[in-house]
């Protein structure tokens, strides 16, 4: 069969189209890096230009938070402080949660948020990126107000510039059902070397970052592994940390990063032990599941959460008004309360009682330094060795890939 | 014919295989009333309370809003590049024929999860478009087009093409021969295609969730975000129990008016 | 399969016309074609070109931005690290299973729709098969897990019979996955089959044939296309598939949730899009592989 020109045609409009795509997609830019290089502290973040004043508000804000952050009264009428906001501001606030520190970090560069509660393990890697903007904390109404032990670390700051207003911390917790489990753990053994006496029904934190935890537990139980921070792990040292998770996944059920779906396995009894946020744990408990959360003898990973503004915040006044609101002791209160962790405004402490704060340490440094907070892992070893060259994020992802088999 | 031990068996067949079908969705009903907020099985008790809260859910209502309007829009678009296409195909044998069928088949061939990266890239990355609600009706109707094609093609196929040389011979202009002769005949076909295309957008979720901004919402994409929080998991259960029920009317539409197609191809053997 | 379309007719000029469109069959194909290929071409085409495109580019793992570099890095990391293969092998070992459970599930029941039933029953049956499809498939995959967990319907009712749920898993994924395309099979085996003659039955009876030989020599292959059409959906449906093996699939991990793992959280595009590429690459094998036996006419 001869194949003549008009057949031709649509095939050849096809092609054509598809070449010009191509070559497009070549020529269009998708976000250089150019500027910021990963290193230890020395990186040179992008000139991204601080807002000197605050505007007029503009109406609307949209927010990205971790689950139980932002609450404005859809998961509970009685839990409630975006309401109070918007009313105070009006600024109509428009909440999303994400599950994991990567999902925040590809959120944000949408460029649809405008602003974000980010854990250490989010922060640099957003602020290397040029994704969100340093903070004016002269505009922050309470600054003064927070623990100064949360200022200017290296997690929220670069050179002595804050790119974000803390908001409080926490330590990742040990979880049962107190009808399943006995004896009570005291040890995170409870879900590693011990994992197989409740097999099938273990659960764990679906997060690269996890590989801290494992690092964290042989750290403490396999000292001539000799980890000392476990974020700082050389090939080595991953490779075990990455064995003991394999184990591990021999008696999972499953993984969680949507904390409600856990709240809901451990209420079924599908799964009856592991890592949760204190959050969840009162939320399961509010659900009439028998659960109980505690911190083991080893230690914890945790978490110190800055509220950090988009570089391409559409709504930027409204923004720094919610980054200012949720700093505020009351709002600081609610929140410490219905999550679980301790505030980074002290002053909160008038509100929730010195016992919560006591339970908390809001105010103890010693304490709050104890735990070894999410961190994103680079190159240049953490713990300062410079024999060695540490493994890196895009290691830890694939690593947790291979975990999860 | 086929005999009445085997036609007995196919009946126990059919009724086993409904039964399976139907239990999943009887438990959605069921959970629709439980007391309980995370379904416990057996449900503790039941009550109306889910309902009623669902009545008032601005955020399913604005949802299913939103979902209409998409699929409606979508299904306009896929009706109109569907018939130009199926058109255009019958009559010509050509080796782009088949490549051209392939390329419309491709967007629900291939998985959804592949079409909603890529678009998501083209939208955002090579266009620099910011996602929302054209993008994703443009997404919906990328792989609605094929059910149309595919019905106006059957349809084109059976009735021949002797009608519209018959209306060419008395002089009628191609716009006019459309008009007059083919499109009567095409109708039920179109409609038959155009009900699974709004079926197919309507439930869609895996492409939705790349192609949609952060404030469109459609029912799938709602139903995701609700469907683990205590307070809203039986709200969804609601929404999907009233959609199976309502949904049966314009199943019983498409099958009265496909029905006739049917039987005419039947006969026409 | 389709029937063979008549040769166009002789051109003899119409009488008393000037229209361009009329005269230049290639043209008025041309012209028609165009919108629709421009449209499939830009949105779908073009994108799916520019996916693969990224696939050989590279990511900063720091700052999760994408450097425009070009990079076989992707596919070697997909090639030598085995967990990937793992994976893959799995998801096309369960597409397939669910294909062929989908298949002898739908058969007994499109055969009785299409042969047996009463027209009425016909149109009561299609409407009941097709009303699930309106449920939305995540309460739907919402609902097994429920059904499949601790304590669940599944163990209630298996408790006297000594079953007990398998609990989250492949295996929950697998019955999940099976359930919710059974009515994409469903439909097209149905249309086939319906368009399968009744004097063949007749006749085969006539040659001493009894029903099952019939359903086997005669139907089957004649319904073949059909089922191969239902499969394209089955197969398709169950590679990429990411939210129901999120719902019930426990820890397990299939092509969908790496991709959609690397597109979300790791903001990884370029491994994701080229991970991507590997259902992509199958489901065009498989394609081509049915266009023979006249499938795609059936879809």
């Amino acid at each position: 069969m001869t194949i003549t020109r008009r057949k031709l045609r649509p095939l050849g409009a096809l092609l054509g189209v598809a070449a010009l795509a191509l070559v497009a997609a070549c020529g269009t830019s998708a976000g250089s890096s150019g500027t910021a290089t990963p290193g230890a502290q020395g990186f040179t973040p992008p000139d991204i230009p601080m807002q000197k004043s605050l505007g007029k508000m503009e109406g609307k804000v949209n927010i990205l938070a971790w689950p139980g952050y932002a609450e404005d009264g859809s998961n509970d009428p009685k839990v409630d402080w975006v309401t109070p906001f918007e009313k105070q501001t009006g600024c109509q606030a428009n909440v999303k949660y994400f599950g994991t520190s990567d999902e925040a970090v590809n959120l944000i560069k949408t460029g649809d948020y405008d602003v974000v509660s980010a854990s250490g393990d989010a922060t640099l890697r957003l602020i290397a990126a040029g994704d969100v903007a340093p903070v004016n904390t002269s505009l922050i109404k309470d600054y003064s107000e927070i623990e100064p032990f949360l200022k200017k670390r290296a997690w929220n700051s670069v050179n002595g510039q804050m790119y974000g207003v803390p908001h409080g911390w926490g330590a990742n917790l040990l979880m049962y059902r107190t009808d399943d489990v006995k004896p009570a753990p005291t040890s995170w053994g409870a879900v590693f070397t011990d994992a197989s006496k409740y097999h099938g029904k273990v659960t764990a934190y679906d997060s690269p970052i996890y590989i801290a935890d494992a690092a964290l537990y042989l750290m403490k139980t396999q000292p001539d592994l000799g980890i000392k921070n476990p974020y700082a792990l050389d090939q080595e040292q991953l490779d075990a940390a990455v064995s003991l998770l394999k184990d591990q996944r021999q008696n999972i059920s499953e993984y969680w990063s949507d904390y409600l779906k856990e709240v809901q396995a451990f209420k079924t009894g599908d799964s009856v032990i592991g890592t949760t946020w204190e959050v969840i744990a009162q939320v399961a408990a509010g659900e009439k599941a028998p659960v109980k959360a505690i911190l083991p003898k080893e230690g914890a990973t945790g978490w110190s959460d800055t509220w950090m503004i988009s570089a391409h915040a559409a709504h930027p006044n409204c923004a720094y008004a919610w980054m200012s609101y949720i700093t505020e002791p009351k709002p600081q209160s609610e929140v410490a309360e219905y999550f679980g962790e301790a505030p980074a405004n002290g002053q909160a402490c008038k509100i929730t009682g010195a016992a919560f704060c006591k339970a908390y340490h809001v105010t103890d440094q010693a304490f709050s330094d104890k735990i070894w907070y999410w961190t994103t892992p680079i190159s240049q070893c953490l713990d300062g060795r410079t024999n060695a060259t540490c493994t890196n994020y895009g290691d830890w992802t694939q690593a947790w890939t291979e975990v999860k088999g | 014919m086929i005999d009445r031990r085997s036609r007995a068996a196919l009946r126990l067949l059919t009724a086993v295989v409904l039964v399976v079908v139907y239990v999943p969705l009887a438990l959605v009903v069921i959970n629709s009333f439980n007391v309980d907020r995370t379904f416990t099985w057996p449900p503790s008790g039941l009550t109306l309370h889910w309902w009623k809260v669902a009545a008032h859910s601005s955020g399913a209502r604005h949802a299913l809003l939103l979902s209409v309007e998409v699929a409606l829009l979508a299904t306009a678009v896929a009706l109109l590049l569907g018939i130009l296409a199926g058109l255009a195909l019958r009559r010509t044998r050509f080796f782009g024929r088949n490549v051209v069928s392939l390329l419309i088949i491709l967007p629900i061939a291939l998985p959804g999860i592949v079409t909603g990266i890529a678009l998501n890239n083209a939208f955002r990355t090579m266009l620099g478009v910011e996602l929302g609600f054209l993008t994703i009706v443009i997404a919906h109707a990328t792989f609605c087009i094929v059910t149309v094609f595919n019905n106006v093609q059957a349809r084109l196929q059976r009735i021949g093409p002797s009608l519209e040389q018959a209306s060419a011979d008395l002089g009628a202009g191609s716009f006019t021969t459309f008009r007059l002769v083919t499109f009567p005949m095409l109708r039920s076909a179109l409609l038959a295609g155009a009900l699974l295309a709004f079926g197919l957008s309507f439930d869609e979720i895996v492409v939705t969730t790349f192609t949609a901004g952060p404030q469109e919402q459609t029912l799938p994409i709602w139903i995701f975000q609700n469907l683990f929080r205590p307070n809203q998991a039986p709200v969804v259960n609601v929404v999907a129990a009233v959609l199976v029920l309502v949904s049966a009317i314009p199943i019983y539409l498409a099958q009265r008016l496909s029905g006739d197609v049917v039987s005419g191809a039947a006969a026409a053997h | 399969m389709s029937a063979p379309t008549a040769p166009a007719p002789a051109r003899a000029p119409e009488p008393g016309r000037a229209s361009l469109l009329g005269r230049s069959e290639g043209l008025r194909t041309g012209l028609l074609l165009l919108p629709p290929m421009l449209w499939l071409g830009v949105a779908y085409l073009a994108a799916l070109g520019a996916l693969f495109v990224t696939s050989l580019w590279a990511q900063n793992d720091f700052t999760g931005d994408i450097e425009r570099v070009w990079t076989l890095d992707n596919y070697r990391q997909l090639w030598e690290v085995p967990v990937y293969r793992t994976i893959a092998f799995r998801t096309i070992g369960i597409a397939a299973l669910v294909t062929v459970i989908d298949a002898v599930l739908a058969f007994p029941i499109a055969l009785y729709m299409a042969k047996v039933a009463s027209p009425r029953g016909r149109r009561l049956l299609v409407i009941a098969v097709l009303m699930p499809l309106w449920a939305s498939y995540l309460v739907k995959a919402y609902a097994w897990r429920g059904m499949f967990s601790e304590g669940g319907l599944i163990d209630a009712v298996g408790k006297p019979f000594g079953i007990q749920s398998p609990g989250y898993g492949l295996t929950a994924t697998t019955i999940t996955l099976a359930y919710l395309w059974l009515p994409y099979m469903i439909l097209p085996i149905y249309a086939g089959l319906e368009r399968v003659p009744d004097s063949l039955f007749e006749a085969s009876g006539d040659l001493g044939a009894g029903s099952f030989t019939t359903l086997r020599r005669v139907v089957l292959p004649m319904a073949f296309p059909a089922v191969v059409a239902g499969s394209i959906f089955t197969f398709s449906l169950s590679l990429g598939d990411y939210i129901a093996v999120t719902i019930v699939g426990g820890a397990g991990q299939l092509i969908g949730t790496v991709v959609y793992a690397n597109v979300g959280s790791a903001n990884n595009l370029p491994f994701a899009a080229a991970f991507a590429t590997v259902p992509v690459v199958v489901m065009l094998l498989y394609l081509a592989a049915v266009r023979r036996t006249g499938a795609l006419e059936n879809l």
